[in-house]
């Protein structure tokens, strides 16, 4: 048995081409039950936005959309770098992985920090959910809609579960950092690198779907 | 670059007895100390630490039947009064659901199981495996906390308003508990679909795998795609109930049967995770002790994965009275019909299977027989509850109770216990009393059938579940449903003890003491930790039994295993 196993192959495994494509639908059988579990919210929020199509039209209209799009175009540039570092990782390429994950951690980390501020403004401006949740004083036809803080709740809880997928994503980075750092990585070996990347463009997905449903639908009006 | 990544399996010179030729070094004896099983990845030393968690929940949960029991002899409420009633069948149901049946046999004998059924060394993920287990526990002691802390009153299924706005109890500690131990779930059957596609053995074809591979493969694809909705929708309680964000709130324009449709979404098809397993389990008893091939294999494959995806369809049917548009209701009522299909497809495999074999009552095909009988009748009555109009006349009574303990404990704790009693031996090595096996699974029949058939009757007339006291007129009845759970008590503490005493005492049992088929049966009982020392390399399909021909060679076996 151990003339055909490398020390990079885990004892369960035969070879490495077992293990790679093992722990590959393992990561995408991992998403599956990721999209059940956004899934339930997005189904809420579907509900909910067709009961109160006023209320959500009127509500939406005061998340940013500028800060929207800023975190969209950050987010998608996260994936390209996220996708470099793979393609860099599969080259052998130390040097250049480490560059590339950094980056993407500092795209991700900027991401946050936009999330952030908005999460701020909406503490000031009243707009979070609970007791102080007050809608009027930003605009005089709330009164007549006082389901307006059922929006507040599904954004908070939408984004905050999307942006609680990010930090595990930047744990995930700093896990591939260190690893790549000592060399663990080769062109034979850097599953590792690919899979958590599947894992950093599929958040990136979810956040695609969140923004059009939460900033953008029936704004225009 | 440093080479540290993984252990490479060591050569072991020492396996083998030299004068003997025996295997001397098995999963249980490769290593010994507390560190060797709590930090194992051994798939089998995982399914020995759910084996014991999963029994201490068992008989935790046995524990608030009993008071529930003891309360019902009397009409009045005499043992206890209705706030601690409410927290005895809420932690009952919890404990039992989340804790026992949905981790039962998946995570004990799954976990045992599935990678030397299939030729493998391990798990595809062993110490996702491990990690699996560590989360059922601090899930289970933080369920137990809540417990000890003063309990719950909602019902197992967590009904909003009353438990986002009314309950009194620990809601959001308890929901945490199961949210934690979903994470168990959803990692044992990604762990389960991985290993079934990538680390078959040469040859193990998808129709050469054993029924028991198909049945946890459909199982684990219900954990993985229905938990996590279970999980988001616990969270909305928790957050619900913590910050009344408004979600499941009337007063704030929320919907309280968006909660119902989001928990039953996963706790029908909950119901699967649990039969399904069980289904398996049964697959593989009944070819072996009829001594023939399973009749229609791929029928009884297919049936698992029918049953996988239908299931996922018919959740409405918990919802008949909440107020669903009454064509909703229609097309729930049929696809519950529908639904029956495929298990009515297995039961009717098994009996066939069973004509003109060579059967054999040991005991695990005892509680076969004692599955196919009562998982008929719990199948059954779920057709009387698909159906609108019935629904609505025994709707939230002891029917209701009555039919999902027959499926529940009728058929998968059958089920469970006889698997275990079927792979025992390949686990320890060693044999249970045969006599004292017959005589709890005996035991356990009758103590079922008088426990819950009388529910049936109850149910019938009118008797609603979940309350403490009841009219005079239902005594009678209640009064044999408390005395067959005495005999079900007993009938479980007896396996436990038995067990127990086969350890040190129990005859040991040979490689394949059942003449099985199988891979399980191929390599040593206790297995070595990497199960087999070759790979096996499978050239045939599963079941080779033959009745004619065995039945000879099985009666020897029979008669030298007595004279040992
Ligand atoms: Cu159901």
């Amino acid at each position: 048995m151990s003339e055909t196993h490398s020390s990079l192959v885990a004892h369960q495994f035969d070879d490495g081409v077992q293990q790679k494509q093992a722990t590959t639908l393992g990561m995408w059988v991992f998403l599956i039950t990721e999209i059940m579990f956004f899934g339930g919210l997005i189904l809420a929020y579907t509900v909910y936005r067709i009961k109160y199509p006023e209320e959500f039209h009127h509500a939406s209209k005061h998340l940013d959309y500028v800060m929207g799009t800023v975190n969209t175009c950050i987010l998608l540039c996260s994936s390209l770098t996220m996708a470099f570092a793979v393609h860099a990782a599969q080259e052998g390429k130390r040097k250049l992985t480490m560059i590339f994950i950094v980056v993407t951690m500092v795209l991700g980390a900027a991401f946050l920090g936009v999330k952030g501020w908005e999460y701020y403004t909406k503490y000031t401006d009243h707009l979070i959910p609970g007791p102080n949740y007050d809608l009027n004083h930003l605009w005089e036809g709330a009164g007549l809609l006082p389901k307006t803080q059922l929006f507040f709740s599904l954004y908070f809880a939408m984004t905050g579960l999307h942006a609680f997928h990010m930090l595990i994503g930047l744990g995930l980075m700093t896990w591939l950092f260190v690893k790549t750092k000592r060399g663990r990585f080769s062109k034979e070996y850097f599953n590792p690198v690919e899979v958590c990347g599947l894992y950093w463009h599929f958040v990136d997905i979810v956040w695609i779907f969140l923004f059009p449903l939460l900033y953008l639908v029936d704004r225009s009006h | 670059m440093e080479m540290d990544r993984t252990v490479v399996a060591e050569e072991r010179p020492t396996i083998i007895d030299t004068v003997t030729g025996a295997i001397r070094e098995n999963y249980l004896n490769a290593n010994y100390g507390l560190k060797s099983w709590f930090l194992t990845v051994d798939h089998k030393r995982i399914a020995i630490l759910y084996l014991i968690s999963i029994t201490l929940f068992f008989f935790l949960g046995g524990s608030f039947a009993v008071m529930i029991r003891l309360e019902l002899i009397t009409p009045q409420g005499d043992l206890v009064q209705a706030e601690t009633y409410n927290k005895l069948f809420t932690m009952h149901g919890i404990v039992m659901v989340f804790f026992f049946l949905i981790p039962s046999i998946p995570a004990v004998l799954g976990n045992f199981l599935v990678p030397i059924m299939i030729g493998a060394r391990d798990m595809a993920f062993p110490r996702l495996n491990l990690a699996s287990w560590y989360i059922y526990v601090v899930g289970g002691l933080f369920t137990l906390g809540a417990m000890i802390a003063g309990g719950i009153d909602t019902g197992w299924t967590f009904y909003t308003p009353y438990s986002t706005s009314f309950s009194n109890t620990y809601v959001i500690a308890t929901g945490l508990g199961i949210f934690v131990v979903g994470f168990s779930s959803i990692l044992t059957g990604l762990n389960f679909i991985v290993t079934i596609h990538k680390m078959r053995a040469p040859g193990l074809t998808w129709f050469r795998l054993p029924l028991f591979i198909w049945s946890n493969y459909a199982t684990s694809i219900i954990m993985v795609l229905g938990t996590p909705v279970i999980a988001v929708t616990i969270l909305l309680v928790a957050l619900e109930r913590g910050l009344h964000i408004g979600i499941f709130d009337p007063a704030l324009g929320g919907d309280p049967i968006l909660f119902q449709h989001l928990f039953w979404f996963y706790s029908h098809p909950a119901v699967y995770i649990m039969i399904l397993p069980a289904m398996g389990v049964i697959s593989e008893l009944v070819a072996c002790f009829s001594r023939r091939r399973v009749f229609g294999y791929k029928f009884v494959a297919f049936a698992s994965l029918g049953i996988a995806v239908i299931g996922f369809l018919v959740w409405g049917h918990h919802m008949f009275v909440s107020g669903q548009s009454s064509y909703a209701g229609m097309i729930f009522s049929f696809l519950s019909f529908i639904v029956a299909i495929p298990s009515a497809i297995k039961v009717f495999n098994w009996t066939a299977t069973m004509y003109k074999g060579s059967i054999s009552y040991d005991t695990p095909m005892l509680y076969v027989m004692g599955f196919i009988g009562l998982f008929t009748i719990g199948g059954l009555t779920g057709l009387f509850l698909a159906c609108l109009g019935v629904d609505i006349h025994v709707h939230d009574t002891y029917f209701i109770v009555a039919h999902f303990h027959y499926i529940m404990v009728g058929g998968t704790i059958m089920a469970y216990l006889g698997g275990i009693h079927f792979w025992w031996p390949k686990i320890t090595g060693r044999m249970y009393p045969e006599g004292w096996g017959k005589f709890s699974a005996l035991l356990i029949f009758v103590g079922f059938n008088l426990t819950f058939f009388p529910q049936f009757l109850l149910g019938y007339l009118g008797m609603p579940r979940r309350y403490y006291a009841y009219p005079q007129e239902f005594q009678v009845l209640n009064v044999m449903s408390s005395a067959g759970a005495s005999v079900l008590g007993v009938g479980y503490l007896l396996p436990l003890v038995y067990f127990l005493w086969s350890l040190r005492y129990g005859r040991i049992a040979g490689s394949n003491p059942w003449k099985a088929t199988g891979l399980e049966w191929q390599t040593s009982s206790p297995p070595p930790t990497e199960n087999f020392l070759a790979t096996p390399v499978v050239t045939e399909e599963p079941y080779q039994y033959s009745p004619e021909e065995t039945e000879a060679e099985y009666a020897m076996t029979k008669k030298e295993n007595v004279n040992v």
